[in-house]
């Protein structure tokens, strides 16, 4: 909302200090997002509010002139020669605005000196430039007569701009156009500040002025209304108050210079003064109007025109002002005439009876039309008027005849039309009064601080809230312009508004400490992030919407009704809701590896799966994990290395004995298409299935883009279920320090290349029994001497007695009870 | 017969020889072959205890003092000289090892935490120090959670405040805000006092720029309880302001509007960049915006199951995207979900 203060100033005095104002007014609740000096450059702070363009002219230099007379000019017959005075005795100015033509005098209008600033208008780009005095086809002109667009008011420069008659000669122009705008950001609660009147009520309220109640004059001289303009609402339900005036024998033109130039600064494009002065009044009374041209509306029973506020019927039609035809459903309300419907209620008017240059009766609307329906009529149109924009946001009822008065007396004066006697008011749903009970204590209940009763009384008597003690309490009427305040929590904020939120003390609670619940699950993702992070894996946050085109990248069997859908997504990448991590770690990887030749990262987050009809979709917490790249980062203590599955298994082991988990690595029984078939494993915690990790497989790797020779390892895990098992696994006893020293082996053996290592440990341990305390395996050679087929493992073996230092016999015969176990059941062979 | 003078003028050669030779062993094998020399089995020194019986046996007593102290004194000597060879040595290995210190050091490979992960610790550390803690709740929301039970009817104007992407599953949405939290933590825990920190992903139907993303974080909080106040806002906001951004800064608390509190408010910083003269981050009126909150609405207390004639309570809203991007003045958004390894890794982690 723009709002300019010389008309702000007609309902309430201002202080002096502008910016003060605006803090105040932005403490309040209603946020000045910026201030507007026009014609003020010296006071505009520093690094200011003139980016607007219009506003960088301070109108130095020009006055308000008359035309003394108008004489043609020698040498050319477009151009004229007029006589001007502005208080400095008769100055000639050559010009060829059409509006000043030989034989004129009298009209007040802007003269520029030389080295005043105006607006170059037939630059490329609307600049200042300095008057200079120069001789035109031989005449010498001193001054220019100036256009509103060289005045930087507006884009017109049709003409030169012909002020009001009763303009003192001499006055600075600066002193007619000097003014400050705020411009407010409003949320939806404040629509009562839309217009320029329920801001002055507010600006009242919190600078401890008076309001001007604006006194409504109204001057009906005409015949009677009745039996010209009859209203029935068919659907009160959406129509609670419909009121009409008719004025008559109107001249359409255009609007007084200060309508337009308060117009044009609220932010509203002059048309002529009937659509002027309907948007006039809203601006300043919050009340949509619309006018219709009388003349234009059908009758077909008679003389008088009868309105109708009805529901459209199915197929109908309208052509609304901006020469659009919408077709229209049953859910719309309409305003008809017994032939069909003139305007879609409260959003625009119809092209059918719009008031043009030769309409001479105007009925004016001002009605009540519901919210509700009023916002689902624009949003299902997507037409969002400045009508719309307010009733969307409710007006109250009891406006209607007083912004339909102010319409009316304004069309007589600047119209010179005569208003019917009497207006049609049909209010078939009367606004509720509001009555609420106000308890002292509950002021001080909510916001922590005592406030006496007479004190509640003076600030809600400022906002016009009608008080009357009762007991302890105090019984409030809401004034009819509040459509805002229902219970009286919202008196209570009515109440902090005022006494500045800045009043209320800053305390700590006092409240005792509610009882505490852990969550173990949020605790044990944290450590999961700082497993993988110490492991050297940083962080990323992908987008929860994906496509299913991604989605196939990695899986070409996947389908896309596999995902949940957005209905209303903004572009096809961000369609669904992802069902896998990878897709956008393997995005990032690409993105990444465009300037860095290593990446390793995970994320920790959501996926989307849909749920059984009636149910929720479900949002389990998955991990993924991408490598690329070198092992180490590229310096010269190492030759640059792959990384291999064997790096991704190893951080999903440490991650593992962090969360106090064992986990069994197995080759799938079917392979998956996003990985390497002879290198991927699905991990197993406790019999379950929890992930799948490995190398991607080549063609994965191709539809990413990711372009580098060496491996690109993934891993996706179910971290739902790992931290369920997680929170699952009692905490392990501490296990006693060994008090006797430990005896060395090591051991190499030859077995078949198809027996996974697993199995050989798993017979050494099994051999090994109690006394076999540590088993690594350190070394696995495949090659000459070895026989082709076969592979030799080389294991450390750490053996201890808990009661004994085992001898070194003990050990021996240990080791050769392994040796036996191995040979019997994997048939190895020592290795020589 | 050897005369004792015979033997003491031997003695005397023998000690000079012996300091004489040590001192020209330039290593410990050289040392090695003065010691055999004279100490040895045939050594010289050895070999003049042999002569002791040949002395009159009146002077044998003093001949062997003389001898064995020639024997400590050189023995001394020897030891002191392999000692500082052994010292030479030690030093010249020493200086061949030196290295070019300047050489960068192996890399250590530490991941970084995410930023909005970063400074979400931050705010539950702050938070959990006055008794908040952290609940989750879903991202796919019913418009009656995201909306109605947060006093916003279908077709309420507010609405217009969030602009919501729709599941075609009719009726659910991704939840625009964590506000819906709040009914899910209030229906679990009532009546039960409730101080509580819900974290989460949320989003918006809006085209990204610099200024506006369709996917971020937010924080809710709310406290709900029997003496809960706006001054108990007012405090708690002010301790986490001061201790997210520092001491030193200025805050402001102005009245604004969520349809699911009243009364309302949101809190203004000084603007970190210009001190708060004005410039264009905080579009010249030198304050930033850092959080709305309120005083829960009484129909929304209802609505989780709390009389709001008993209970009262407050519940606030920021966005750890934003605050990242006031503490470190990072004017484009898009940078925290484009994931690019060399701006996440710029925050080191770490209060601060």
């Amino acid at each position: 909302m723009r709002v300019p203060l010389s008309w702000l100033r007609e309902y309430v005095d201002l202080p002096e200090d502008i910016e003060e104002l605006a803090e105040r007014l932005t403490l309040a609740g209603l946020e000045v997002a910026k201030i507007e000096y026009l014609g003020l450059a010296a006071r505009a702070r520093e690094g200011g509010h003139e980016e607007g363009g219009r506003a960088t002219l301070d109108w130095e230099g020009i006055y308000i002139g008359e035309v003394l007379e108008v004489k043609p000019h020698p040498n050319a017959d477009k151009l004229v020669i007029a006589v001007v005075d502005y208080g400095r005795g008769p100055r000639e100015s050559v010009t060829g605005a059409p509006n000043i033509r030989v034989g004129d005098h009298g009209q007040k209008v802007a003269v520029a000196e030389p080295g005043a600033r105006i607006i170059d208008a037939y630059g490329p780009e609307p600049k200042p430039v300095k008057v200079k005095a120069a001789a035109i086809r031989g005449v010498r002109s001193e001054v220019v007569l100036c256009s509103e667009k060289e005045l930087g008011l507006s884009d017109d420069h049709s003409g030169v701009l012909i002020l009001e008659q009763d303009l003192k000669v001499g006055t600075p122009l600066s002193e007619l156009l000097q003014d400050v705008v705020l411009e407010l950001d409003l949320t939806p609660n404040l629509a009562r500040c839309f217009p320029i009147i329920g801001v002055a009520r507010e600006v009242a309220a919190l600078t401890g002025q008076r309001f001007k109640t604006p006194e409504v004059e109204w001057h009906p001289t005409g015949p009677g209304i009745s039996g010209q303009v009859e209203v029935e609402i068919w659907d009160p339900d959406l129509c609670a108050r419909y009121t009409a005036a008719l004025v008559r024998g109107v001249k359409v033109g255009p609007s007084p210079f200060w309508m337009r130039r308060r117009l044009t600064l609220a932010g509203m494009r002059p048309i002529n003064n009937i659509v002027d002065i309907t948007n006039y009044v809203m601006l300043e009374w919050g009340q949509p109007l619309h006018a219709f041209d009388y003349r234009r509306l059908h009758s077909p029973d008679g003389p008088g025109k009868r309105i109708i506020v009805r529901r459209a019927r199915p197929g109908e039609r309208i052509v609304t002002l901006d020469g659009v035809e919408r077709a229209l459903t049953e859910e719309m309300l309409l305003i008809a005439d017994p032939e069909g419907p003139i305007a879609l209620a409260g959003v625009m008017g119809g092209l059918e009876t719009e008031v043009t240059a030769s309409t001479a009766d105007v009925l004016i609307e001002s009605a009540s039309f519901s919210s509700t329906n009023n916002r689902r009529t624009a949003q299902a149109l997507r037409l969002m008027s400045e009508a719309a924009a307010r009733f969307g946001r409710g007006v109250p009822p009891e406006l209607a005849p007083l912004a339909l008065k102010r319409a009316a007396q304004l069309m007589r004066e600047l119209a010179g039309g005569e208003i019917a006697s009497g207006i049609v008011d049909v209010y078939p749903v009367k606004q509720k009064e509001v009555e609420l009970e106000l308890d002292p204590r509950e002021v001080e209940r909510l916001l922590g601080l005592a406030v006496p009763r007479d004190e509640i009384i003076a600030l809600l008597e400022r906002l016009e809230f009608a008080c009357h003690p009762q007991g302890e309490a105090i019984r409030v009427k809401v004034p009819w312009h509040r459509l805002d305040v229902s219970c009286p929590a919202d008196l209570v904020e009515e109440v902090a508004r005022l006494i500045g939120y800045d009043k209320i003390p800053a305390t700590l609670m006092a409240e005792p400490l509610p009882p505490q619940h852990r969550d173990r699950t949020l605790e044990l993702e944290e450590q999961v992030r700082e497993i993988l992070v110490s492991c050297g894996l940083s962080e990323v946050i992908t987008y929860s919407l994906t496509s299913p085109e991604a989605g196939a990248k990695l899986d070409p069997n996947s389908s896309p009704e596999d995902y949940l859908h957005i209905a209303n997504p903004l572009s096809r990448e961000r369609s669904v809701l992802r069902r896998l991590l990878l897709p956008g770690l393997l995005e990032t990887v690409a993105e990444n590896l465009k300037h860095r030749e290593r990446v390793a990262i995970f994320e920790l987050g959501r996926v989307y799966l849909p749920a059984g009809k009636g149910q929720r979709p479900r949002e389990p917490r998955r991990l993924g994990i991408a490598l690329a790249g070198p092992r180490e980062r590229l310096s010269w203590h190492v030759k640059p290395r792959a990384m291999s599955f064997f790096d991704l298994k190893g951080i999903i082991e440490e991650l593992l004995r962090g969360l106090g988990l064992e986990g069994r690595f197995e080759r799938p029984s079917r392979p998956h298409p996003s990985f390497h078939p002879g290198r991927t494993a699905k991990l197993l915690i406790g019999g379950e299935e929890v992930g799948l990790l490995g190398e991607l497989h080549p063609r994965v790797k191709e539809a990413f883009e990711l372009e580098l020779e060496w491996p690109v390892l993934a891993a996706e895990l179910d971290l739902e279920a790992i931290l369920a098992l997680a929170r699952a696994t009692p905490v392990g006893r501490y296990r006693p320090l060994p008090q006797f020293p430990a005896v060395l082996r090591d051991l190499a053996i030859v077995v078949d290349e198809a027996i996974p290592a697993e199995r050989v440990a798993q017979a050494i341990k099994a051999a090994g029994g109690e006394l076999l305390r540590e088993l690594v395996l350190f070394d696995l050679y495949q090659g000459p001497p070895i026989p082709k087929g076969k592979k030799s493992l080389a294991f450390r073996l750490r053996l201890q007695a808990e009661d004994r230092t085992l001898t070194d016999e003990e050990a021996d015969r240990l080791r050769l009870q392994i040796e036996a176990r191995l040979a019997e059941e994997l048939g190895a062979e020592l290795r020589k | 017969m050897v005369q004792i003078e015979e033997l003491e003028q031997q003695v005397k050669a023998l000690a000079e020889e012996g300091r004489e030779r040590l001192e020209q062993a330039g290593s410990l094998e050289e040392c090695e072959a003065v010691r055999v020399a004279l100490l040895g089995r045939k050594g010289k020194i050895t070999e003049l205890f042999q002569l002791l019986p040949q002395l009159p046996p009146e002077a044998r007593p003093e001949a062997g003092k003389l001898i064995n102290t020639l024997k400590d004194q050189f023995q001394e000597a020897l030891e002191q000289r392999l000692a500082a060879l052994k010292a030479e040595t030690i030093e010249r290995r020493l200086q061949e090892e030196a290295v070019d210190v300047t050489l960068p050091g192996r890399p250590v490979a530490l991941g970084r935490l995410h930023p909005s992960t970063q400074v979400l610790r931050e705010i539950y550390r702050i938070f959990s120090g006055m008794g908040f803690q952290v609940f989750e709740s879903p991202e796919i929301e019913t418009d009656e959670h995201n909306f109605q039970l947060l006093n916003i009817p279908p077709d309420h104007p507010a609405r217009d405040m969030w602009s919501t992407f729709y599941l075609v599953e009719p009726g659910l949405l991704l939840r625009t805000h964590t506000s819906p939290g709040q009914i899910h933590v209030m229906r679990k825990f009532a009546p039960e006092p409730i101080r509580a920190i819900l974290p989460g992903k949320c989003y918006r139907y809006e085209q990204v720029t610099a200024r506006s993303e369709m996917m971020f974080h937010q924080v809710e909080g709310l406290a709900i309880g029997r003496k809960i106040t706006m001054a108990d806002l007012k405090g708690v906001l002010t301790e986490f302001a001061h201790q997210m951004f520092g001491e030193g800064r200025r805050f402001r608390f102005r009245a604004s509007y969520f349809p699911f509190t009243e009364p309302s408010l949101e809190m203004d910083m000084d603007c970190i960049l210009c001190g708060g003269r004005g410039c264009r981050v905080c579009k010249h009126t030198g304050w930033v915006e850092i959080l709305g909150a309120g005083m829960v609405h009484p129909q929304v207390l209802r609505n989780g199951g709390y009389d709001p004639q008993e209970f009262t309570g407050f519940a606030f809203g920021m966005g750890p995207e934003r605050i990242l991007m006031l503490k470190y003045n990072i004017d484009d958004i898009r940078l925290f979900f484009a994931n690019d390894l060399r701006f996440l890794e710029q925050f080191s982690g770490g209060p601060r």
